[in-house]
């Protein structure tokens, strides 16, 4: 009894149950034990497992495109106003905001 | 309490990252420098505030996202959240899920990164509404944990979850459509088995505002 698994039934329930988690699977922002459940679905089940490397696929090909390149005048302009603010810090009192007295 | 003379050397390999995030936010250049530079600045100016050995990437989202809100919102209001329309899970899968694998010799992942341009990806981020479009931003791009979007954005964990289910799924008709318009769904043969491309045309579960988003 308790050692009899049966994996098959009430399969379609099981589907449903790891699709409406897939975000936070897929998210990592599952519990361990949640996680090992829908894992083990997984393992046995292609419709599902399909459903989730398109998602998880489809967040790689998002996220990489819309990675930028920094414009190098921008990078140069902030690291001289850094550069500025550091070396006004250092003179005295800056008008960059309140700094403790005596610093 | 950090030391502003590390600021530098700890914050400005983050640029890239925050310089992407600040295009899709304000959706032009010039106010995308703009603000990753009061960003910056901003940043240098608190960071005696910055606990060491926190999360600095998240740290410098936050005043990125705050600045963002504050300055440079008003300028181009978008869409509120109840003119998204109500999506069905899965929506892009139950349409082109399959077509990606027809390719033999490539990985289903090449097939999807060619599918859409990175214009029309950018586009579509761009398209939806802001507290959408920010928590979309935050968790597919830069892969941060509802923990830190909700401490980013200030709000509960559970509005995080709903912005990104429902802005995911609206993310995701925006892709189709624009496969559509250049006839992608359009295969002659589609791929047998799990019936994944069937034209799917079933009644939204409901229309029109919603209270996902609390």
């Amino acid at each position: 009894m308790a050692e009899h698994h049966d994996h098959d039934h009430d399969h379609a329930t099981d589907c449903e149950a790891a699709l409406a988690e897939i975000y936070t699977f897929l998210d990592g922002e599952l519990t361990q034990e949640k996680r090992v459940l829908i894992a083990h679905h997984l393992e046995g089940c292609n419709p599902c497992i399909e459903a989730f490397d398109f998602e998880a696929e489809l967040r790689i090909v998002i996220s990489t495109k819309c990675r930028e390149e920094v414009p190098e005048s921008l990078r140069v302009r902030i690291a001289q106003k850094l550069t500025m603010l550091a070396q006004t810090d250092q003179i005295g009192d800056g008008d960059e905001g309140p700094r403790p007295v005596g610093a | 309490m950090a030391d502003q003379a590390t600021f530098a050397d700890e914050a400005m390999e983050y640029m890239p990252a925050l310089y992407s995030a600040a295009l899709r936010m304000t959706r032009n250049p010039a106010d995308a420098e703009d603000l990753v530079q009061e960003t910056y600045l901003k940043a240098y100016r608190g960071f005696g505030g910055f606990r060491e050995g926190t999360n600095l990437k998240a740290w410098l989202y936050r005043i990125l996202t705050n600045t963002f809100i504050n300055s440079y919102r008003a300028k181009k209001r978008r869409p509120d959240e109840t003119e998204l329309d109500e999506v069905e899970d899965l929506y892009l899968y139950r349409r082109l899920g399959g077509l990606e694998a027809a390719q033999v010799g490539r990985s289903a992942e090449d097939e999807l990164m060619d599918w859409f341009t990175d214009a029309e990806v950018k586009d579509a981020v761009e398209d939806l509404p802001e507290n959408f479009r920010l928590a979309v931003l935050l968790a597919d791009v830069e892969g941060f944990s509802y923990k830190e979007i909700a401490e980013i954005l200030d709000i509960p964990i559970g509005t995080v979850m709903s912005r990104l289910h429902r802005g995911r799924k609206a993310l995701q008709k925006e892709l189709y459509d624009y496969a559509s318009q250049r006839g992608l769904t359009d295969r002659p043969e589609g791929p047998d088995g799990a019936g994944a491309t069937e034209p799917v045309d079933r009644q939204p579960a409901r229309t029109g505002p919603t209270a996902h988003d609390v």
